[in-house]
């Protein structure tokens, strides 16, 4: 009983830090750049002039910004913190560095979700419809918080630069985006590319936004579900395990 | 645990690399003690309020507070703590960052509001709660911080150089704040490399040096034991050489400090009736003569020297 009482009391103050982050890091210059602005330029630049349909653009465009949003958050925190000697402070409060994590995921996550409304809004009013929408939301939860753990991992390397941190994730965001589906489906891709595909998180919610909305799914839509999970178990125990050892070393 | 402790320290060590920061320390705080931490740059002092506020990990021994194993969620809980080198959110607002801390500490919002806002005033800040801290000057930042660690009153409060740096007003100021609080019952661990801080606030003070404390004793009785470095103040009204003070009989050394110099003796009241014998016989005024007891500081500038001998 008393453990369930602390592991309650510590996601109150999970949530907490989660509004702290939102209140301050949802203005900032990098998170609206490499968050917004980013992923629109390049949906653009690979779609205009291209016949291309709608309904093949939209889920593309959904998992690029939710993945990009999602990504932009979490990892400048606490490099951010630690900069502006902020970070100790909390760090002395009654709170674990996992309560600190979770807490910066979640505002990632909600900043995920919350623009990724828009490309959907989008498409609902250029005419496409979602089949299953019970699934696409769940699919779109699961793998906002799945890329906000992601974007958690890369702030472990105890740097206090933001843009040190920006850079790391630039490396690997971008090339996730093109072996994901999002320019290429699946089902078009050579063996070998599809292989490379499957080591990306991107590649299952977009399959699962095409299922839903091209009705054309590569994969069976438990399989994406159970991967994505499995791939937010294993970026959440990285991201606690290894914050646990450098986060003391950024004071 | 003896219920009189509030901090329990016990062989409490680490490393940095090779580097032996904090050297297998052990000491108490009692409840209610306004305890100095004294120590030179790099000492040892803030790697130490670090541990024992459950920021970094001891690499051995470990520490209590009011019983809890420091570093545990109760003992941040009962713990206020204002860090060396920290700043609130420059974004938000000193009352935002005041209620950010309460909610993190779990403390009711109605308290929280009341306590808040009966803090800020004590601290002169009331009137600039909503102005963003990124407005605030250092001074307003520190008091700010101090208000902070104290929003969810805690029964022990660790200040690291809480005065460091700051204008005399809000220096002042805090120095008041810990006196009443202390008076109502607080325990309180302040690290500072100013002595005079440390000789008005502390009940007790701790010298670390190297790592590793070299003396625990009451202000007044640290001072009082460094026999060695009683001197006297003198200024004449003509220029005297330095090396002719040196020679006359219970002078050790010559400082000159400005107009003045300062002979130190084992034996001040012998020098007294030399250096006025000596201004006699060479036709000089004596302008001021003052007999001054060792300072806190001499103690510390001693101790941490005879520990740099042996080290």
């Amino acid at each position: 009983m008393a453990d369930m009482a602390i592991i309650l009391q510590q996601a109150q103050r999970s949530l907490v830090i989660a509004r702290k982050d939102i209140r301050i890091y949802y203005s900032k210059g990098p998170v609206v750049i490499f968050g917004i602005l980013f992923p629109v330029f390049l949906f653009l630049s690979f779609t205009i002039g291209r016949q291309l349909a709608v309904d093949f653009m939209i889920p593309g465009l959904v998992g690029m910004i939710l993945f990009f949003t999602a990504t932009s958050i979490s990892p400048i925190v606490v490099p951010w913190e630690a900069q502006a000697r902020t970070l100790e402070r909390l760090m002395s409060c009654p709170v674990r560095i996992e309560t600190i994590i979770i807490g910066d995921i979640l505002a990632s996550f909600a900043f995920g979700v919350g623009i990724s409304v828009l490309p959907i809004i989008l498409g609902l009013f250029l005419g496409v419809t979602i089949s299953n929408s019970v699934i696409f939301a769940l699919a779109l939860i699961l793998a906002a918080f799945c890329f906000a753990s992601l974007g958690n991992v890369f702030s472990i390397p105890p740097t206090n630069m933001p843009s040190t941190v920006n850079m790391i994730s630039s490396v690997v965001k971008f090339p996730v985006v093109f072996i994901s589906g999002i320019f290429i489906p699946l089902d078009q891709l050579p063996a070998w590319g599809q292989a490379i595909a499957y080591i990306s998180p991107l590649t299952y919610f977009t399959d699962i936004a095409r299922g839903c909305i091209q009705g054309r799914a590569h994969l069976p839509v438990a399989v994406d579900l159970l991967v994505l999970l499995a791939f937010t178990a294993l970026f959440l125990v990285v991201a606690m395990k290894l914050h646990q050892k450098t986060m003391p070393r950024r004071i | 645990m003896d219920n009189d402790v509030a901090i329990q320290v016990v062989n409490l060590t680490k490393y940095y690399g090779e580097l032996l920061a904090v050297d297998h320390i052990s000491f108490t705080v009692r409840r209610r003690e306004l305890f100095g931490f004294l120590g030179p740059n790099g000492a040892g002092k803030t790697t130490t309020v670090r541990m024992l506020t459950g920021v970094i990990k001891a690499d051995e021994g470990g520490a209590s507070i009011l019983g809890y194993r420091a570093g545990s969620l109760k003992a941040k809980q009962v713990a206020g703590v204002v860090p060396e080198i920290a700043n609130a959110y420059a974004d938000l607002s000193g009352w935002n960052n005041l209620m950010l801390m309460s909610e993190l500490y779990g403390i009711p919002a109605s308290e929280a509001r009341q306590r808040g806002a009966s803090l800020l005033q004590d601290m002169g800040l009331f009137p600039r709660k909503n102005d963003a801290v990124k407005a605030y000057s250092k001074g307003m930042k520190q008091r700010l911080i101090l208000c902070m660690a104290l929003v969810s009153d805690p029964e022990v409060l660790f200040l690291d150089e809480p005065t460091s740096g700051l204008d005399v007003q809000s220096a002042r100021l805090i120095k008041d704040l810990l006196q009443g609080l202390n008076a109502k019952g607080k325990t309180i661990f302040l690290t500072t490399h100013d002595m005079d801080e440390a000789n008005q606030l502390c009940d007790r003070v701790a010298i670390i040096n190297k790592g590793r404390i070299v003396a625990i004793d009451a202000p007044e009785k640290l001072r009082m034991a460094t026999s060695a470095t009683h001197s006297v103040e003198v200024s004449f009204d003509n220029v005297v050489s330095p090396e002719v003070l040196v020679n006359i009989p219970g002078v050790n050394t010559v400082k000159k400090l400005g107009d003045k110099y300062r002979l130190y003796t084992a034996n001040p009241g012998e020098l007294v009736v030399s250096l006025v014998n000596y201004s006699s016989s060479h036709g000089l005024k004596v302008i001021s003569l003052n007999i001054l007891e060792p300072s806190l500081e001499d103690a510390f500038v001693a101790l941490t020297e005879k520990e740099a001998k042996h080290g």
